[in-house]
């Protein structure tokens, strides 16, 4: 079944439908969850709620949102960046920036778990630039804007757009090297 | 529209990141509908995105059961709170319930105990109606006895007028000369002090002769002050006189309240 048909019953509140798209997509968002909050069982969590909240707010996704994706990792993300302010992580001041999630990769890597696609990405990452990485970690994994991006990674703002989409075809091309 | 140039523009990884407006989302949605190499390009990005944040899941497959089990439960409060709430208000309704049971039998065994009370004051009080009603009729018929006495056609009305001893005092005397009775009535005669007592004489005229017919006993507590004595004389006048308690032999005129004469 085509994306946008599953989507399209899930804003009818098919739960088969929901199942079908969980399947796709729960994974990625609690991976991507895991790069906030760097703590497995805390991720699963929030992960979870996520997907609750989703199918609470199902009737507020649309195509304005962008993907069904971007809208679930967008929910996601604030849930986990609100997690990490309402806990006793106050101390540790919300520098996001300043890991990233090639730290957690590179620990799944010590503990090898079988997966066979995710040792091949963790492979591509590596080949990336540090730059790179660290792009990719702030727009799609911290919520960074363009001009906080700029900012925190002192580029000039009208390069940020590019380096991105460089950074992303070069993944690409690992990718599809493999 | 130049896609390739629209494509290296780097828009369409700032729109699987969730970076651009609402109204730019909708133009690149619509935009994949029209041209099916930028739909591609978007899926390649999402698909290298999807990669990346699927290394960093946990290392354990993940469930949809947790999710279901939530989602199916809160859609069950949403559907049936009414159900819900009743559920778990029943018992306490069921205390409630018992406790107004029990006060209301209280309350009863109250109410049962304070009729029973009443029913025995209002049995008392039945008691003592019927005896005012069997003293009425019993007075009613020695009144109707005495009434029917009274009038019969042979009955003598004689007025007793006052005397210097009492000029306000009055009564009145029947007489039956036939049955040989003689009723006074007493009425308007003061109550006679201690230790003295009406005595009724029986009198002739020519020559003046006193004779007893008797006292008024129990002046005070006689009911309606009426009295019945025997007279079988041949009576021309009727005196009562005041007298020592038993009476005297012969009137003391002095003490004469009333007299009247039967006229002929």
């Amino acid at each position: 079944m085509q994306l946008e048909e599953l989507v399209e019953r899930f804003k009818q509140k098919d739960l088969r439908a929901f199942e079908q798209l969980y399947a796709m997509y729960a994974r990625n968002i609690c991976g991507a969850i895991n790069t906030i909050v760097r703590d497995e069982v805390l991720a699963e969590e929030i992960c979870q709620d996520v997907f609750v909240k989703v199918w609470e707010k199902s009737d507020a996704y649309n195509s304005s949102k962008g993907r069904f994706f971007t809208w679930v990792l967008n929910i996601a993300r604030n849930a986990a960046i609100d997690e990490l302010r309402s806990k006793s992580h106050k101390n540790q001041k919300l520098n996001l920036s300043a890991d990233y999630f090639v730290g957690i990769l590179e620990r799944a890597d010590d503990e090898p778990n079988g997966n066979v696609n995710t040792d091949r990405i963790i492979g591509f990452i590596k080949n990336l630039k540090q730059k790179c990485i660290e792009l990719i970690d702030l727009i799609y994994f911290k919520g960074y804007s363009q001009k906080e991006v700029s900012e925190s990674l002192d580029i000039p703002l009208g390069t940020v757009k590019t380096r991105n989409r460089n950074c992303i075809s070069q993944l690409r091309e690992h990718m599809k090297q493999n | 529209m130049d896609t390739k140039a629209y494509i290296a523009s780097g828009i369409l990884e700032l729109y699987v990141a969730g970076q651009l407006s609402e109204k730019e989302n909708l133009e690149v949605a619509e935009y994949a509908e029209t041209y099916p190499e930028i739909k591609k390009e978007i899926s390649e990005i999402e698909a290298a995105v999807l990669a990346l944040s699927e290394a960093a899941a946990p290392n354990k497959p993940l469930s949809f059961e947790a999710v279901k089990n939530r989602v199916e439960l809160s859609e069950d409060t949403k559907l049936i709170p009414l159900n819900r709430g009743r559920n778990r208000w029943l018992p306490y309704v069921g205390w409630a319930a018992s406790a107004a049971l029990l006060a209301g039998l209280g309350y009863f065994y109250n109410q049962n105990n304070q009729l029973r009370s009443d029913i025995k004051l209002a049995e008392t009080e039945i008691q003592a109606l019927e005896e005012q009603i069997a003293g009425a009729s019993d007075s009613l018929e020695k009144t109707t006895a005495l009434l029917q006495t009274l009038r019969d056609k042979n009955v003598t009305v004689i007025p007793l007028g006052g005397q210097v001893a009492a000029p306000e005092a009055y009564a009145k005397a029947y007489w039956n000369e036939t049955e040989k009775q003689l009723f006074i009535d007493a009425q308007g005669l003061p109550e006679p002090p201690d230790g003295m007592d009406y005595q009724v004489w029986s009198l002739t005229l020519n020559p003046l002769t006193p004779t007893s017919v008797g006292l008024l006993e129990n002046f005070q507590t006689d009911e309606n002050g009426v009295f019945a004595l025997s007279n079988p004389n041949q009576s021309q006048a009727f005196g009562i006189t005041l007298e020592p308690a038993g009476g005297s032999e012969s009137p003391n005129l002095e003490q004469l309240y009333v007299l009247g004469t039967v006229s002929s």
